[in-house]
């Protein structure tokens, strides 16, 4: 058990700046920020994640949706290094005609080196710079699978850079949409109080033991049908969160009600400003640091959700790409064991959800820079 | 307090009467009537059936009424306890329900009690010796344990225990104990195979539980009535588990109270993945099969334990805190 000196010291005074007062709340914060290492790393692997799945095609040799039955299940190709220059061997592939799976042998003999900044497939960039620059590639025959490939031969590092571009991104809007949304009715609740806030807090307590599971099958069905996969997950987490904020707006409601009865709250209000300004100049700014971090924090979970959703066939389903539906290939013991390389998608599932939680946990610390 | 309880189990009320409307609603919303499954089912275990015979269907199961005459009809039943017929598995919810709900109530109380167990000493240890390095081992752990998705440590766990453990893993009995009558032999066969649902279900919120103690610990232990805890000579392992621990709990009362529901919903997927006998999956085979009488019971009695979990867990916190008043 700790004795007392081990009890480190209350936070303010390792990073009280002799300057408080004089610098803006949002320097504080963001010094405070920086002192948190696992948050600047968790946002700096972050931002390299979203600049991969925006460069995707630059960075995958072959596009994700290319069928090649000459690799199907083809393991990571080994690298080797003559000199400084990585080469790959060519292989063979050939039918075990006992187990009648496709074995494939390396064959030495031949060498490919790998080569950086070469010509392929076309694609645009960002949408509109049409481009067919690829960062790496090798010689045909020869095919450079740095993840392996899948049932039908595809490339499983493009099919993880094409999923990245859907699994971080689609359920952003969604997560906005009710965060301002609890922002709005917290707010309102808190500050209005009485029959306002009771008929408000009675319709959350409504939604919140409603159990989403039903509300998503329902709506993935009952959407229209012709709707692309991709576009009908988009909707739902759009419709979702018309109920999803509820938790926000309770803890919003708790901050406003007590910055209600705070000395300059009332000053502001003996001054004569009006209810719209005491909420936008007095309290919001006061609050906005929890409401980042709760958005941010809802992020990692919406992108967890939909590897569940796809799994349960609920979320999106091939020929969409998504995380998601990547982790749908290695759903049985024998994929695990037979083609490991079939769960790199879930290793880029925790890596971005980790660090979502470590920026998440960072900005929660810093978000509140006097206490 | 009576008047407390009194006025929530009113409300309480309102809310499930509410929510069966809308889930009565929602489990119909997509197209294609309950019933037309069903007919395809048996078109192709026998041929053909006549539109006399899908009409005698329509009208046993009264699918041609107006919805709102549906839900009175279900309703009653339902107070009755007849909560009606599911169309793909042809048996009464009833059965259907209750033949599976004490292994999801044993699977997922164990859960629980493990993520407490283990998160409550973790989380102390943790928040007492803050910024050590089996501080940071244990927070890296929490934050990865969230966000591994619960499938492939269900996974995993199942190739780690058949190649390393060479033991029998997947579904809740070994082959030769499935029909067998309850000994004990079948009791320690049972255990063998409990721990690995268990332990997935209860990584994701054993891993946010500890998170929480540590937190809230170390906002009590800057307390004043901590150090003056201290001051009075008390040994500090009286101060933190007598003093701080007491007032740290409360997130995970109130957590406790969401935790009820997940007794049916949390198991849904380890339970898919390891072929276990539990709800969750007949769960989710109701709202993907528009089985809608099965889908409106399990929506139903999820909403309730949500309620009553949450009342319990308002009460649970008066009875642990007495500064929290219930008004």
């Amino acid at each position: 058990m700790a004795t007392a000196k081990a009890i480190p010291l209350p936070e303010r005074q390792r990073t009280a700046a002799t300057d408080v007062g004089q610098v803006s709340q949002f320097t504080l914060m963001r010094r405070r920020f920086m002192e948190s290492k696992l948050s600047v790393f968790g946002g700096i692997v972050l931002i390299g994640m979203y600049v991969m799945a925006a460069v995707a095609p630059f960075l995958s040799p072959y596009p994700y949706d290319a069928l090649d039955s000459n690799n199907q299940f083809a393991a990571p190709t080994p690298i080797y290094f003559v000199g400084i220059h990585p080469v790959i061997c060519g292989t063979t592939q050939t039918l075990d005609k006992s187990t009648f799976t496709w074995v494939y042998t390396a064959d030495c003999s031949k060498l490919y080196p790998v080569r950086f900044f070469v010509h392929g497939y076309s694609y645009t960039l960002f949408g509109v710079i049409p481009s067919d620059l690829h960062l790496f590639g090798v010689d045909p025959p020869a095919k450079l699978y740095l993840f392996g490939a899948d049932s039908q031969g595809r490339d499983v590092l493009a099919r993880v850079l094409e999923g990245s571009r859907i699994s971080l991104t689609i359920g952003l809007l969604g997560v906005a949409i009710s965060v301002v949304l609890g922002s709005i009715m917290g707010t309102i609740s808190g500050y209005l109080g009485g029959a306002a806030d009771n008929l408000i807090q009675r319709f959350i307590e409504l939604l919140m033991s409603m159990p989403t599971l039903p509300l998503w099958a329902a709506l993935a069905a009952a959407l229209p049908q012709d709707m692309s996969v991709v576009r009908r997950y988009f909707y739902i987490t759009i419709i979702l969160s018309l109920v999803t904020w509820t938790g926000l707006a309770r803890q919003v409601r708790g901050k406003v009600m007590a910055y209600r009865t705070l000395d300059y709250t009332l000053a502001a209000r003996l001054a004569g400003a009006s209810p719209l300004r005491i909420i936008f100049t007095h309290m919001l700014p006061n609050a906005i640091s929890h409401i980042i971090v709760v958005a941010t924090l809802a992020v990692p979970f919406s992108i967890l959700g939909e590897t569940a959703l796809s799994f349960l066939g609920l979320g999106m389903l091939p020929p969409a790409v998504s995380w998601g539906v990547l982790l749908r290939d290695a759903q049985q013991v024998q994929v695990v064991e037979q083609h490991p390389w079939l769960l790199i998608p879930a290793a880029f599932v925790i890596i971005a959800v980790t660090c979502y939680q470590f920026l998440g946990d960072g900005l929660r610390d810093a978000a509140d820079p006097y206490s | 307090m009576v008047h407390y309880i009194l006025r929530r189990l009113l409300y309480m009320v309102v809310t499930i009467f509410f929510i069966s409307i809308v889930g009565f609603v929602l489990i119909q919303l997509p197209p294609g009537s309950a019933l037309s499954a069903k007919i395809a089912q048996l078109r192709a275990l026998g041929g053909d059936l006549s539109q006399d015979q899908i009409r005698s269907l329509e009208e046993r199961y009264g699918l041609n009424d107006p919805i709102q005459v549906r839900y009175v009809r279900w309703v009653t039943g339902a107070i009755h306890g007849d909560f009606g017929q599911s169309f793909t598995f042809d048996a009464p919810v009833n059965s259907l329900i209750w033949s599976r709900i004490g292994f999801s109530v044993l699977l997922s109380g164990c859960a629980i009690i493990f993520a407490w167990v283990v998160s409550i000493p973790i989380g102390v240890y943790s928040a007492t010796h803050r910024y050590t390095i089996p501080d940071y081992i244990v927070t890296i752990i929490q934050f990865v344990g969230v966000a591994v998705p619960d499938f492939l440590l269900a996974l995993l766990l199942l190739v780690f225990a058949s190649q390393v453990l060479h033991t029998d893993v997947g579904g809740l009995f070994s082959t030769r104990y499935v029909n067998a009558p309850w000994s004990w032999g079948k009791f320690l066969d049972l255990l063998q195979h409990l721990w690995i649902p268990v332990v997935v279900i209860a990584a994701g919120s054993t891993a946010w539980l500890t998170r929480v103690m540590r937190a809230n610990l170390l906002d009590v232990l800057n307390q004043q009535y901590v150090q003056t805890a201290r001051s009075k000579g008390l040994t500090e392992g009286v101060v933190v588990w007598k003093h701080a621990v007491r007032n740290a709990l409360h997130p995970l009362c109130m957590a406790l109270g969401q935790q009820l529901p997940a007794l049916i919903s949390g198991e849904v997927i380890v339970s898919i993945v390891l072929n276990l006998p539990t709800t969750g999956p007949l769960y989710i085979s109701a709202l993907l099969n528009k089985d809608m009488y099965l889908g409106i019971t399990f929506l139903i009695m999820l909403s309730i334990l949500l309620v009553v979990g949450n009342l319990l867990a308002d009460l649970l916190l008066a009875w642990v805190d007495p500064r929290v008043r219930l008004e």
